[in-house]
């Protein structure tokens, strides 16, 4: 192996790199609101008038504000990401690129990296701790952020790769999460952003009677379908309905003495303690939400972090998904065809994306919508979504607070349900319900200047953004 | 002098009367485009049911439903009626 070069500063980069030459790059975003890499490398951008570049973040927090002044400067031609939310989202919602947005998926977007569908020049990689031959994990340094999963596809694709760091050690690292073979260069700063900013609003358990009692019915629906057994796997995501059917299902799992052969995705306190309780067997990480989780990644070896490739792309032979039984997931809309929204609000605007939703809904046995019907009067379930992020025939279930709704197209599961208490409902009666609290929206004007893509991750586009 | 009930929150609004030459309804809503038809009328036909005709009314609404807006209204009307007295 050998040493890499080091740069001292970023204003460094453009005595390296041919930074108006390669246009395509990439960032990751495990440090979510707390990265300052994005902003710092994407103003040296702005400084050398770099035209027409293509960015692939895989997703754009309301911190990356530099991307703003590039966007306004007009020096950004396209925007690839997962999921994107605040002010760029807001601007891009209303300013048409002079490409388009392609708004991908978490295993899609690792699949077109790997089979070379996408074209990096420069992954930009945020690595909390490196070593000199470019070998990085996330977990330990001064600015942690746990499982390094959205940045292992592109560290083997790029043609370039550069790792900014904090903390650049003299030893040599075993078992990397990022393979110094792939990596050109390694770029040494102050910090590379703040740990507390990973930890988002959403990863607090719910104690809104709504919440609580969609979490109660979710674990009965998840019991009545017998999919409570030993050795059973499950992802929940972060959100606060989903960790209480989390916790729910902690206290029947010891009520029933049986433990979960793995849970998968994004992370939390909640999903360590089980692990650490013994009701699971292992933890396979592709993001941590708090720090509790990236404590459990340094001492516990059940918990592992895993690539992108490997918890979601279809084309990849190990990936964890595939073995999933349970997904909870969430929706800003949802739709007669079970078509669901997280991407747009419901006038359009750019709120969000997919991240690993459709990823997860496509491979686990069953999904689970898990909702309010009725968000500040707006109702969930519309004719038709604003914007579809994942497409019905993935999803199975809807659990609301005024019932449940199965997706026809899963007979098997209403057969099963068939004979039990559960409040079982069409999707149109729910809405129905909801309607007679909110009444009966007014229909919106459609919009009609595409701006962007859905592409699934299958990599047909599924529908399109327009501009409001 | 005005009054108000209410609050800028999610799923709430907040209502403020003050007297005025004649009735006056001024909407702010972020569910506007779908409901501003419904939100105006609940206003208006609670005012009348009160007898009241010459009040400019502001509602600063964040998603509240019909009964919600009712109870404020009519927690500001019984406000503004008390500042009488």
């Amino acid at each position: 192996m050998t040493k890499k070069p080091i740069i001292f500063s970023y204003k460094q980069l453009p005595e390296e790199i041919d930074i108006h030459d390669f246009k395509n790059i990439s960032f990751h975003h495990h440090l979510r609101n707390g990265d300052t890499v994005l902003n710092n490398v994407l103003q040296i951008y702005e400084n050398e008038h770099v035209k027409k570049l293509n960015l692939f973040p895989s997703a754009i927090f309301p911190a990356y504000t530099k991307i703003l002044d590039l966007l306004k400067n007009n020096q950004i031609n396209g925007i690839t990401t997962n999921y994107m939310n605040g002010p760029v989202a807001d601007y891009l919602s209303h300013q048409p690129l002079p490409g388009k947005i392609t708004m991908q998926t978490h295993g899609g977007r690792a699949r077109r990296i790997l089979n070379n569908q996408t074209t990096l020049d420069i992954a930009y990689i945020a690595s909390p701790y490196v070593d000199p031959y470019g070998n990085a994990i996330g977990y330990k340094g001064k600015s942690v952020f746990g499982s390094m999963g959205y940045a292992i596809a592109d560290a083997q694709k790029a043609k370039i790769v550069v790792l900014i760091t904090d903390k650049l050690i003299d030893t040599k690292l075993e078992d990397p999460e990022i393979d110094g073979s792939y990596v050109d260069y390694i770029l040494q700063v102050d910090s590379i952003g703040d740990t507390q900013g990973i930890v988002s609003g959403t990863t607090q358990i719910t104690t809104n009677p709504i919440g609580v009692k969609i979490a109660k019915q979710t674990t009965s629906l998840i019991k009545e379908l017998g999919l409570l057994k030993n050795g059973f796997s499950f992802q929940s995501g972060a959100g606060g309905i989903s960790l209480r059917v989390t916790e729910n299902l902690k206290e029947e799992m010891v009520h029933l003495g049986i433990t979960a052969s793995f849970f998968s995705g994004g992370i939390t306190q909640y999903h360590v303690d089980m692990l650490e309780a013994g009701l699971v067997d292992k933890l396979y990480d592709v993001q941590c939400f708090d720090l509790a989780a990236i404590n459990s990644l340094r001492k516990n070896t059940n918990h592992m972090p895993i690539s992108a490739s490997v918890y979601a792309n279809p084309e990849d032979p190990n990936q964890v998904i595939k073995d999933l039984d349970i997904v909870i997931l969430g929706a800003t809309e949802i739709d007669y065809d079970f078509n669901v929204n997280v991407t747009t609000d419901s006038h359009g605007k750019i709120i969000g994306g997919s991240g690993g939703h459709s990823d997860t809904a496509s491979e686990s046995k069953v999904s689970i919508i898990v909702s309010p019907l009725i968000r500040s009067r707006i109702p969930l379930i519309k004719e038709r979504v604003t914007t579809i992020t994942t497409l019905g025939k993935h999803i199975d279930c809807l659990v609301t607070e005024r019932g449940i709704a199965i997706n026809p197209k899963r007979q098997d599961l209403i057969d099963k349900l068939s004979k039990t208490n559960l409040p079982l409902k069409t999707i149109k009666q729910l809405q129905e319900e909801a309607f007679k609290y909110t009444k009966q929206p007014k229909k919106l004007k459609k919009y009609d200047t595409m701006i962007g893509d859905i592409q699934d991750r299958t990599n047909k586009i599924i529908d399109h953004l327009y501009k409001k | 002098m005005n009054v108000s009930a209410g609050s800028y929150e999610s799923n709430d609004c907040l209502i403020t009367l003050e007297p005025a030459a004649e009735l006056e309804c001024i909407i702010h809503s972020v569910v506007k485009e779908q409901f501003g038809e419904q939100i105006e009328l609940v206003l208006k036909q609670t005012l009348a049911g009160h007898n009241i005709t010459h009040v400019k009314l502001v509602i600063n609404d964040k998603g509240a439903l019909d009964y919600t807006i009712k109870a404020r209204l009519e927690t500001a009307i019984r406000r503004m009626r008390d500042l009488d007295e």
